[in-house]
C-alpha cells in the first residue's frame, strides 16, 4: 500500500493532464451539441487527423533538416496546423454531411447516422492514405527526457506541463470569447433559441459553423497533444478518445462548455486512480463505468440544467 | 411603408393565409386583430422570413423583402417584440439588450451605451436588474425587455406580437402607454393583439383577421364603434 501511495501524486499528475485533454475534446461535443441537440460522432476522427496533421508539421521539418528545432516554436506551429486543419474539417463535416439534413427537417436521428457514416469514411481514407500502421511522434527530439524537474517528489516533464498550460490556455480563450464577446453571445443565443436569434439579426448559419470550426480546432489541438504525449499515433486513436470525451462531456452536463472541462478533469483523475489502485486494464472500464452511472444518476450531468433540459423535452 | 399584396402561406398542406393585403404607413400604429388561429401570427412571421410565403409580395419602403433570409430582413430595419417574450433567459438583461443592437454593428460603443440607459429609463425595473438573468425576471419584466431589446436595434418598423398577454391590466396599460411614446419618438408599428380594445385604443387604423383573411379594415376609432367588430371582438353581445 506505502508504494502504492508513493506513487499517487506522480499518477494525479498524469490524470491532469489527460484530463485536461480529454476536456479539451469534449467541448466539441458539447458546443456543437448545444448548439444543435446532435451528438457529433465524428469528433473523435476530427482530433485523429489533428493528430496526423501536427506528425505531418513535425516529420516535414525534420526531414527538411531544419537546424535548431526547440519545442517553444515548434510545437504551436504544430498546434496551429492541427488546429486550422481540423477546424476546416469540422465546417465542411457540418456543410456537407449534416447540413443538407437538418436544414431540411429531418429528425434528430438523420444527421447522428451520417456523423456515424463520416467517422467510418474519415477513418478509412486516413488509412488508405497514410497507411495501417502507426507513425511515430518523435516527441524526443523536442522534450528531451532530461527535461523534468521534481516538486514534492513528483517527478514532472516539461512536456506534461506544456499539455495542461496549452490546453488550460486554450479552454480559457474559448470560456472569455463565448462570455464576453459578440460572437460568444451569437452562439449562446442561437443555442438557447435559433429562431429568435435569426430574429434579433444572427446569422445563424454562420454562427453554426464557427461554432463547428472552433469545437474542431480544439479537438485538433488535443490530437497534437495526445500525440505527443503516448508518441503513437494511428487511423483508429478517435475512436477510443472520442469516446472518453464525449464521456467526459455527459459527466459535465452536455450542452454545458464548463461542464465538458469538468467532466474532462474529473475522468482523466478518476483513471489515474483506477491505474494506481485497481489495474491499468482496467482503466477503460472504470471511464465506461463512470458513464452508465452518470447516465443512471443524473443524466443531466453535473453542470446540466435539469430545468433546460425538462424544456427541450 | 410595409406593404403585403395578396399573401398566401402553408404550414405544410394547411393553407393558413389567404390573400392577405395591408399596408403599415410610415409613422403609423396599425393593429391586426383576430382571435386564436386566425393567422395573426403567421402574418408576422412571413413579414419577417421566418415563413415564406407561397403566393403574393411582401415590401419594405418600396423594396420586396419576401424571400429574403430573416437577418437580413431584420438589418434592414424591423424589430420584433415575440409571442411570449422569447428573451434569452440564459443570458443577463445587458446581455439580451446587446442582442437586440446585433444589427448595429459597428455604432460606436458610447452611442450602444447611451441607448441602453435610454431603455433602462424607459423601463427602469431593466436597470435595477440588469446583471440578472433573463430567465428569473417576472413576466412583466421579461415583456420590457423582449421591448427593451427591440427598441435596441432602433427599428424603424417594430413588429409586436400579442404585447399584452399575460401580463396584469395594470401592465397591459404601462405597456400600451410605452408603445404609444416608442410611436411618438418617431417609429412605426405593427402590432397583432387579442386584446381588441386596448390595441384599438392606441392605434391609428386596424385590421381584422379571421380564418387567414382580412374581413375588414378601417380607421381604429370606427372599428371600436362598428357592432360586429365590437360583437366578434370586445367580448360585447
Amino acid at each position: 500500500m506505502a508504494d502504492i501511495l508513493s506513487i499517487l501524486p506522480q499518477q494525479l499528475v498524469f490524470g491532469l493532464a489527460l484530463g485536461t485533454v480529454y476536456g479539451l475534446i469534449a467541448l466539441g461535443y458539447t458546443m456543437v451539441y448545444g448548439i444543435l441537440f446532435m451528438i457529433n460522432f465524428a469528433h473523435g476522427e476530427i482530433f485523429m487527423i489533428g493528430a496526423y496533421l501536427g506528425w505531418g508539421v513535425l516529420t516535414f521539418l525534420l526531414n527538411a533538416q531544419i537546424a535548431g528545432l526547440h519545442a517553444a516554436w515548434v510545437v504551436p506551429l504544430m498546434l496551429l496546423q492541427a488546429m486550422l486543419g481540423a477546424g476546416l474539417l469540422g465546417v465542411c463535416l457540418e456543410r456537407f454531411a449534416y447540413r443538407p439534413l437538418y436544414a431540411r427537417g429531418a429528425t434528430r436521428l438523420g444527421p447522428l447516422i451520417s456523423a456515424i457514416g463520416a467517422s467510418i469514411f474519415l477513418q478509412n481514407a486516413v488509412m488508405l492514405t497514410q497507411g495501417a500502421r502507426m507513425k511515430v511522434y518523435m516527441t524526443s527530439l523536442l522534450f528531451p527526457r532530461a527535461w523534468r524537474f521534481e516538486i514534492l517528489g513528483v517527478s514532472i516533464s516539461v512536456l506534461v506541463i506544456v499539455m495542461i498550460a496549452a490546453a488550460a490556455l486554450m479552454m480559457w480563450g474559448l470560456h472569455e470569447l463565448v462570455q464576453r464577446t459578440t460572437l460568444g453571445r451569437s452562439i449562446r443565443a442561437v443555442a438557447e433559441d435559433r429562431e429568435m436569434a435569426a430574429v434579433v439579426g444572427v446569422n445563424v448559419r454562420r454562427v453554426i459553423a464557427v461554432t463547428f470550426f472552433l469545437g474542431s480546432a480544439l479537438a485538433g489541438a488535443g490530437g497534437v497533444l495526445v500525440g505527443l504525449y503516448y508518441t503513437q499515433i494511428d487511423f483508429f486513436m478517435g475512436y477510443s478518445a472520442g469516446l472518453k470525451a464525449f464521456t467526459a462531456a455527459v459527466l459535465g452536463g452536455i450542452g454545458n462548455i464548463r461542464g465538458a472541462m469538468l467532466g474532462g478533469l474529473l475522468l482523466g483523475l478518476i483513471e489515474s486512480l483506477a491505474v494506481t489502485f485497481i489495474n491499468p486494464a482496467y482503466k477503460d472500464v472504470v471511464a465506461f463505468a463512470v458513464l452508465i452511472v452518470t447516465l443512471v444518476v443524473r443524466p443531466t450531468g453535473l453542470l446540466g440544467d435539469v430545468s433546460a433540459q425538462a424544456e427541450k423535452v | 411603408m410595409l406593404r403585403l399584396t395578396d399573401v398566401v402561406a402553408h404550414y405544410g398542406p394547411l393553407r393558413v393565409l389567404s390573400s392577405v393585403t395591408l399596408e403599415v404607413r410610415s409613422g403609423e400604429i396599425v393593429c391586426l386583430l383576430g382571435g386564436n388561429a386566425s393567422g395573426k401570427s403567421t402574418t408576422m412571421k412571413t413579414i419577417l422570413g421566418l415563413v415564406r410565403p407561397s403566393a403574393g409580395q411582401v415590401e419594405l419602403e418600396g423594396a420586396r423583402i419576401d424571400g429574403l433570409p430573416t437577418e437580413a430582413i431584420v438589418r434592414r430595419g424591423v424589430s420584433l417584440v415575440p409571442e411570449a417574450r422569447r428573451i434569452f433567459g440564459r443570458m443577463t438583461v445587458w446581455e439580451n439588450l446587446q442582442m437586440g443592437a446585433l444589427t448595429r454593428r459597428g455604432a460606436p460603443p458610447p452611442e450602444l451605451a447611451a441607448d441602453v440607459e435610454r431603455v433602462y429609463g424607459l423601463f427602469p425595473r431593466l436597470g435595477e436588474r440588469a446583471g440578472q438573468l433573463g430567465g428569473t425576471l417576472s413576466g412583466g419584466e421579461q415583456q420590457m425587455l423582449a421591448m427593451g431589446r427591440a427598441l435596441m436595434a432602433r427599428p424603424r418598423l417594430l413588429l409586436m406580437d400579442e404585447p399584452s398577454m399575460g401580463l396584469s391590466p395594470a401592465l397591459v396599460d404601462q405597456v400600451f402607454d410605452t408603445i404609444q411614446a416608442i410611436n411618438r419618438q418617431g417609429t412605426t408599428i405593427l402590432v397583432v393583439e387579442q386584446n381588441a380594445t386596448v390595441a384599438l385604443g392606441i392605434a391609428h387604423r386596424g385590421y381584422v383577421l379571421q380564418n387567414g383573411r382580412i374581413v375588414a379594415h378601417d380607421a381604429a376609432d370606427a372599428l371600436l364603434r362598428a357592432d360586429h367588430i365590437r360583437r366578434a371582438y370586445l367580448g360585447e353581445d
